[in-house]
Parts: structure tokens; sequence; C-alpha cells
């Protein structure tokens, strides 16, 4: 069976060798137009007047667009809140479009588009956090509070009760391949479609209303991204509505990619949080309540501000059963990028917040933060059963034994011994270590994306076409999926074809985000699969169609086998239909986002990992030095690749918060918006020593195969990486180090100061 | 407007002569004039290496070299390092060990990596982690980007040596 194999990526042999196509490497048509947005450079304010004759005058400028010449829907929202293509009357952000300009190549149209004159009467700009509360500036009416137990009551009640405060920067995607899409007009109003998009039927769905044409009159295409991490969920929109409103408007193809910085200053990153905490706990390290508040800084518009915002409430518990537990949530709009979906949707956030409050509470009663951790942990199977803050039953906790394999895998004991004896010993260089657990939700928060659809082709020659609605990203949900297939007709992996995501094949589709991909659309070809292969039993053995068995390339039934494609060969002739759709729609999640209670996730994916690190207390820089993680796929459908999006996502998360650091000035601008200032992991700042291993177990839950999902949860795992670094500067003095993230070296530096005075 | 010029190089092999202004980056000549989409754009600042190109010996990032710079000389991408059918020992190792994802950093990885093995051929780990430093990938972690340079450094050296001794056994088969 091909599932379980650690089998290469689909598309490897294409992609070392340069012939993997993406958008920009599509050959389009001669005559192709290239597009470029003129941005604002205010942060909020009126336009007063738009002078572009220099832009339509500029070398190879074929026209100019603004608000006015759009003819239909001026809107590329992905919520049901507006969001304009283009800037009408007023602008809200330092790089929200205002014109696209039209031109015979890229670089033509990027230069013209710096010659317009926008004239923009400036209004007061909310920026940051404390603007946005001082403004009361914000979506939704108020904050949202989800609550179990009494959480102020038992605070105040308590013994010992600590507070503190924590901000937590946002990110940048750095998607290697930035946003991009191209467009082909057909005929009869029609538009094909190429996008860097994990959400190809949105894309179908915003360029129908731009162009005024029903959805069946727009085909999306999707062969792959180079990268996404949920930067490419609704942040393309405004690339393809683009292309396509021009194509239908001058007949032509038209093509439009965002420069790295354009992409870094138009788009939305990670939600920035600043997360306050009130604890009780007790002196053995067991917490009693936690008050949290949640502040998220949503940027202009609302996207998916919302379900991120909620996810971070809905793991704010991680792995601890807290009798008491309240979260308030503020999701600010300020005059920034509209944050967007970002791998953990909200969820790395809240979980940063719960780990830094055991971290203080450990710090505090003087105990192992592993010692303190294991304490609060949600019941194992077999104990009473805990149920989470909203509601919804922990039925699988595997955390107690995937803890302690992990810890003596990693030898964690005696390393911080070692580390102490280290610390004891050197003034300049001190090392740290830090365990931290991961329980993650998965299922849309949105509960009706939780649907997928695939189409299976057999072919006459026994070769196998299989079409579904997720897109491929790097993650390798094309060869997850492709292995499904193969096992289910018993045939080797290489006799499936799998192809473009494609609004025409497989309609109506979710955005591949949420970690989903391969649950949903695995199940979904799953079932396409199954029900050919019903009828080609029926076709083998009538009543007794149950005994048929598909393997090893061969169909067998009462001790005879027949070569599968012998069996096609056959069913072709006696007109048995060998094309099937599947449809999947996950079970059991039903929850009200409103009050938080219910089951909003299907499952949960847990890990855990032990990062040491050393920093330089004259300096504050730092390096990890060894990573150890133990992660769980529940019966893993490919292995190597698996391990990639751990290692991948690890890495990826303590990148978030040790070196990227976004930064804005006074005026709104960002000012970190090239790699040369915004600091993304490189080789060489990877740890020597790095250990990752599966958990040996499967999903209690009937997914595809048993496996669980795995593109988000190993991203917060990096909270381990800034854990070690807070170790680290509690070697220096006895306060607690109280750092925010990114711990740059700045950061840690000043902490270092901090603890010693 | 510059006045065009005239450029003269050798692109895996074949000779172009064109045309170009002398603001022509080497990158669009190779994406645009001449449709070798392999080099990616990334950044676009010499900082991520997605366009990493090999040119007389040396890896450069072609975002931040002119075309005009390039004349006279003889450059190679990753298309010009194997096939699908035929590929490079590195090729093969990043494919088997798993050393890509979204692929995209994926050409200039290999290209980079190709003239790190040929100025050192039995790179440590860590040669290999500072050596490919300039090349950033979003997906992986690295941790396979480096397996697939070492397995490939293993590979090659064995192809090197067993090709050696067959020429060693040759000569000593003559000299009988
Ligand atoms: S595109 Fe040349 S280094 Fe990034
Ligand atoms: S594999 Fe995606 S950037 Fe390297």
């Amino acid at each position: 069976m091909s599932v379980a194999k650690s089998l290469p990526h689909d598309a490897a042999p294409l992609h070392v060798t340069g012939a993997a196509r993406y958008v920009d490497d599509i050959p389009l048509p001669e005559g192709a137009l290239h597009l470029a947005f003129g941005c604002s450079e205010v942060a909020h304010g009126r336009i007063a007047s738009v002078d572009l004759t220099a832009v339509r005058s500029a070398k190879d400028v074929i026209t100019v667009l603004t608000a006015e010449d759009l003819r239909h829907e001026n809107d590329v929202s992905p919520s049901p809140s507006p969001e304009p293509l283009l800037a009408e009357g007023s602008v809200h952000f330092v790089g929200q479009p205002i014109f696209i300009v039209v031109a015979t190549s890229h670089l033509a149209a990027r230069k013209a588009a710096k010659l317009g004159r926008v004239e923009i009467a400036p209004l007061p700009a909310i920026l940051t956090i404390d603007d946005a509360l001082a403004a009361e500036s914000r979506f939704e009416d108020g904050p949202r509070v989800y609550e179990k137990g009494d959480a102020v009551g038992a605070l105040a009640g308590a013994k010992r009760v600590i507070q503190g405060e924590i901000e937590i920067g946002g990110q940048e995607h750095f998607y290697l391949e930035g946003q991009a899409a191209a467009a082909l007009p057909g005929e009869d109003g029609s538009m094909l479609v190429y996008s860097s998009s994990q959400h190809p039927s949105e894309i179908q769905h915003k360029v129908a209303h731009a162009l005024g044409v029903p959805m069946h009159s727009v085909r999306v295409e999707v062969r792959r991204m180079g990268g996404g991490f949920g930067g490419k969920e609704s942040q393309g929109n405004a690339l393809a509505v683009s292309c396509a409103v021009v194509a239908a408007m001058t007949g032509r193809p038209c093509k439009m990619r965002y420069d790295r910085d354009d992409d870094m200053i138009i788009t939305g990153k990670r939600h920035d949080f600043r997360i306050r905490y009130k604890v009780a706990f007790q002196d053995d390290g067991r917490i009693d309540a936690v008050d949290f508040l949640q502040l998220c800084r949503c940027g202009w518009s609302m996207d998916l501000s919302l379900p991120v915002a909620d996810r971070a409430m809905l793991h704010a518990d991680n792995a601890y059963a807290i009798p008491n537990l309240r979260v308030e949530s503020h999701r600010l709009k300020t005059n920034t990028q509209s944050n967007t979906a970002f791998r953990g949707f909200g969820g790395p956030q809240g979980m940063v917040g719960i780990e830094r409050v055991l971290d203080h509470v450990a710090h505090e009663v003087g105990l192992d933060p592993v010692e303190v951790r294991c304490v609060n942990y949600y019941a194992a199977p077999g104990e009473a059963m805990d149920s989470t803050h909203y509601g919804m039953p922990v039925e699988d906790f595997i955390l107690s034994d995937l803890t302690d394999r992990l810890l003596e895998n990693s030898d964690y004991l005696k390393r911080k011994e070692a580390v102490e004896a280290w610390n004891a010993e050197n003034a300049i260089l001190k090392k740290g270590i830090a365990f931290s657990p991961v329980k993650f939700g998965i299922s849309f928060t949105l509960t009706h994306l939780n649907q997928a659809g695939a189409l299976v082709h057999v072919y006459q020659d026994g070769s196998i076409h299989l079409n579904h609605g997720g897109t491929e990203m790097g993650q390798g949900l094309f060869q997850k999926v492709a292995q499904v297939a193969a096992s289910r007709f018993g045939v080797d992996v290489d006799r499936v074809k799998i192809t473009a995501t494609d609004t025409d094949k497989v309609p109506n589709t979710s955005a591949t985000a949420a970690s989903s991909g391969s649950d949903l659309n695995g199940m979904a070809v799953q079932m396409a699969c199954d029900h050919i292969r019903a009828r080609l039993a029926e076709f083998v053995a009538g009543d007794d169609a149950e005994q048929v068995t598909f393997e090893g390339g061969f169909v067998h039934f009462e001790g005879k086998s027949e070569p599968f494609d012998a069996l096609i060969k056959r069913a072709y002739m006696a007109r048995i239909s060998l094309s099937s759709t599947g449809f999947y729609a996950t079970p059991k999640v039903e929850w009200d986002r409103i009050a938080g209670h219910g089951r909003p996730f299907f499952y949960f994916a847990y890990g855990a990992a032990v990062t040491e690190v050393v920093i330089d207390t004259l300096t504050g820089e730092n390096r990890i030095l060894r990573t150890d993680i133990l992660h769980d796929c529940g019966a893993s459908l490919n292995p190597a690749l698996d391990i990639g999006q751990i290692e991948g996502g690890y890495v990826q998360g303590a990148g978030w918060l040790t070196t990227e650091e976004l930064i804005w000035d006074e005026a709104g601008q960002l000012k970190t918006h090239a790699p040369s200032t915004y600091k993304i992991p490189a080789c060489s700042d990877q740890p020597e020593v790095f250990n990752v291993a599966l958990w040996d177990g499967t999903n209690r839950e009937k997914t595809v195969y048993r496996s669980k999902a795995v593109g988000e949860p190993p991203l917060m795992l990096g909270i381990s990486a800034l854990l070690a670094l807070s170790d680290a500067v509690s070697a220096c003095g006895t306060a607690y180090p109280d750092l925010n993230a990114p711990a740059t070296a700045e950061r840690v530096f000043a902490a270092v100061e901090r603890v010693r005075s | 407007m510059a006045d065009k010029m005239h450029i003269k190089l050798t692109v895996n092999g074949t000779e172009e002569e064109f045309l170009a202004e002398p603001r022509e980056l080497l990158i669009y000549t190779l994406r645009e004039r001449l449709n070798i989409t392999g080099p990616h754009i990334g950044c676009e600042t010499s900082h991520c290496g997605a366009c990493t190109v090999t040119i007389d010996g040396k890896s450069v990032k072609s975002c931040t070299m002119f075309a005009v710079q390039a004349s006279g000389k003889d450059i190679t991408t990753i298309e010009g390092l194997g096939t699908p059918d035929a590929l490079h020992p590195l090729q093969e190792a990043f494919k088997e060990h798993h050393g890509l994802q979204c692929g995209y950093c994926t050409p200039g990885m290999i290209t980079r990596a190709a003239k790190l093995l040929e100025e050192n051929p039995n790179p440590t780990e860590e040669d290999v982690r500072f050596g490919i430093a300039g090349n950033l990938c979003r997906c992986t972690g690295y941790q396979n980007i480096v397996k697939s340079i070492l397995a490939a450094a293993a590979t090659m050296n064995a192809d090197a040596s067993s090709s050696s001794d067959a020429i060693g056994q040759t000569k000593v088969e003559a000299a009988e």
C-alpha cells in the first residue's frame, strides 16, 4: 500500500530541474500586459485630487484605472465586510492601492506607478494598539469573552497571584514566490485566471463579481504556489481581480506580480497581539485561575481577523486544565496593512500567552517549568475527562506520555544540570533550555468550510487522473492524496496523475488552510475512488462484491487475480462508469462562536519540543544549539513529508519569536519591507543538533487512514526557543525576564540588564 | 534613453546574441528574453538567492547583475545541470532526501550547492550550512537541504573514486 510510505514530492523531478512552473513562468500569448498598483503614501486621509497625467504619458503605458473606471464591484474582501480593490474617497493605510497602471512590461508599469500625483488630506491615523483602544476603534461592537468557571472570583480570593503582559509581534509570510496572477480573456465573456492562491474558489467568486458575470464564466487554475503559509488565502484577490478586469476591458492577457517590497508593504501579516494575564496558583505550580486580556491589531479591513482572534481565544488553554479561565478578546481596527491568515491563524498567539503564564508561574514558585506544566496538564485517557474552556472534551490527551518520551530522548534532566553548571562557571555566555507542548485544534472554526470535493477518472489503459479542491504550496498535499488514491486501487502511485487545482473540475472548494488539506481532500478522494471501486467489485463479483480486494496491481477474488489494467479494459467494454466525484464533510463539528461553546474541532494534534540556546550577555546575540521534537501526526500518510513540515514549522515559529521584527514608523510606514531589514532564518542560523521524531499512534477519529493534520501545529513548537532565551536571561539575575517577542538581540540584551538590576 | 548595447553570452552551452538596454538585469534576460525560467525572482535585492546562476565559475545572484556585465561570459543555470531523465547527483539527492517543499528556492539552492561542491568536494555539515547561507528557504527549515547536499557529495565522491579505480585498472591491464 502506498500510504505511510516516505515517497518524494510528486513534482520533485520538475523542481530540481527548474521545470516546475509558477504563475510568473507561464508563457503568455503575444501582447500580454503587465500591471502595477499606485499606492497611498499616507496612513489615513481623504483623497483630495488624483493627477495621473504623468503616469498616462509614461513610456509603454497603455492605460490607468482608478476606482471610477471599475464597471462592477470594487471589492476584494474575503469577509462580509467590504474591502475596496482601489481606494474610493479615502485611504486607510500606507500601501493601499489607489490606481492600476497597465503597461507593456512589468518594469514600465512599476516605474510609471511612481509618477502619480495623489493629494491626500491627512486624517488622524490609528496605528498602535494603544491608539485603537483610546479611539475605541474596533471590529465587532465590543470584546468577545469565553469563560469557564469564575476566574475573577477565584483571583479575588486567591493566596498567590501574579500578573504580567507580553507583546507578541506580527510576522511577514515571506513566501519565497511573491503574490502573482494572470488572466486570459476568452470568448463570450469568459475568463481564465492563473493565481498563486490557496483559495481558487474565492478568486473565482471575486473575479466574477468584478466582471459582473456568473461564477460559471470564470475558471481559476492553481498548479502550485512558491509557499503560502496563509498569506495567499485572501491576499491574492487584488491581483487576480485587477488582471481579470483589465483583461476584460482590453481583450488582452494580463499579468501582475508584486515586487518583494510592494508585497511586504501592501499585504497583511500575522496579527500582532498584546496579552495581559492575571493568574492564581498554588505552591506546587498548580493554576487555579487565569484571566486573559487579548488585544489584537487587525489592520484596516476585517479580512479574516474575527476567526483569527477566535482561534487565539480557543488556544488560550493550550495543554492545561485550568478550572477558572476567562479570555477577553479585542479586535482592534488600525490604519495599517490588514492582518491576515498565517500558519496557526491566531492559535500561536493564544498559546504564547498561556506558555508565558506557565513560565512566569514556574519562575515564581521556583520549580522546573516542565514539572509545573505537567501538574497542569489535561487528564490522560482513562482518567476523568476534562473539558476545555469552550466546553469541548479532551478525549485523547497523549501529551503526558509524549512529554515523558521526549524528556527521555532529549536527555532533558541531564542537560538542564549541564546548563546550570555552565552558567555557574561562565559570566558572559549564558545557556538556557526549555520545553513546550502543543495541543492544536483541527478544523475550520467557520464550520461550513469543513467540506471538500474530488474528481477521479480511471482511463481505459488503467491510468488514473486525480483532481481535488486542495492547493499545493509545498506541503506535499498532492503527493499524499495520490498515495491515498493508489492505495484505494491497490496500484503503484506512478499510475496516478495529479493535476492542477481547477474550479472547472471541482467546484465550491474551501481554502487550503487550517491544516485541513489532506484531511478533507484525502477523504474526498477516498470517497471518489471507493465509488469506482464498488462498481468494479460488483462487476467482478456481483453480490459478493465485498470480498473483492485491490492489492499489488491486481484485483483479487475467490483465489483468482486479475491485473488492474485488464479488469479496467473489461469494465470499459462492459460499459461500467470509470469516473466519479467524491465529497466529504467533517463530522461532529458544531459550536457557537459568539458564546464560545461547543465542539469547534474534530480532534487535536499534539507535539512537544525541547530547545537549548546560548546568549551573549554583552550583546544579546544568541543562537539555538539543539532542538528535539516529538510530534503527533497520527498514522502518518507520508512520514518524510510530515517531518519536513515539522522542521519547517519549527524554524518558522522560532524565527517569528526571535529575529523576525516588523517596525512601523510614526507615519505608519513599514520600515522593514525587504529581506535586508526583515530577518528570516538562514541555514547558518539552524541548530547544530536537530532531532525530529514522530509519535507512534493513530488518530482516534476516523480521518483518512487515521492520520492527523500537520501543517500548522509544529509552528508552535518554536515557542520553546523563546522560553529557552527567557531561561538563559534568568541565569543573569533573580527578576523575571519579561521577554517580549520577537526576542531580538536588543530585547535579550535589555532583559539581561533588567534582571541584573 | 540610453542606446541599446550589443550583448553576447553563452547560456547552458548555447550562444545568445542580442541588443539590450544597459539597465537590463540578467535575471530578466534569462527569464523573459531567453525563456529560461528555472532561476526565480524572490527579492531582486540579492538577499534570497532564488535567482542564483553560475558565471565563469562563480555563484552569482542574477537579479543584481546587468546583462551587459555578463557579456562575453559563460552562464550555467539549473537547466544546464541535468534534465528530468538524466539528473545531476545533486538533483537526484534533493529529490530523494526531500530537499524541497514548495520548490521555489530549489533551482538557486542546487546551483549554489553545485558550485560549493566543486570548491569543496568534502564539506563538513558546517561548511554546507555556511556555504549556502546566502540562499533563503522559507519552507524546509534547511535540514533536508543540508542532508541532500551531503548525500550528493558522498555520491559524487564515490563515483569519482570508482571511476579513477576503473582508470587505474585499465592502466594496469594495459601494462600487463
Ligand atoms: S531574487 Fe536575486 S537574490 Fe533574491
Ligand atoms: S522549498 Fe519553499 S522556499 Fe525552499
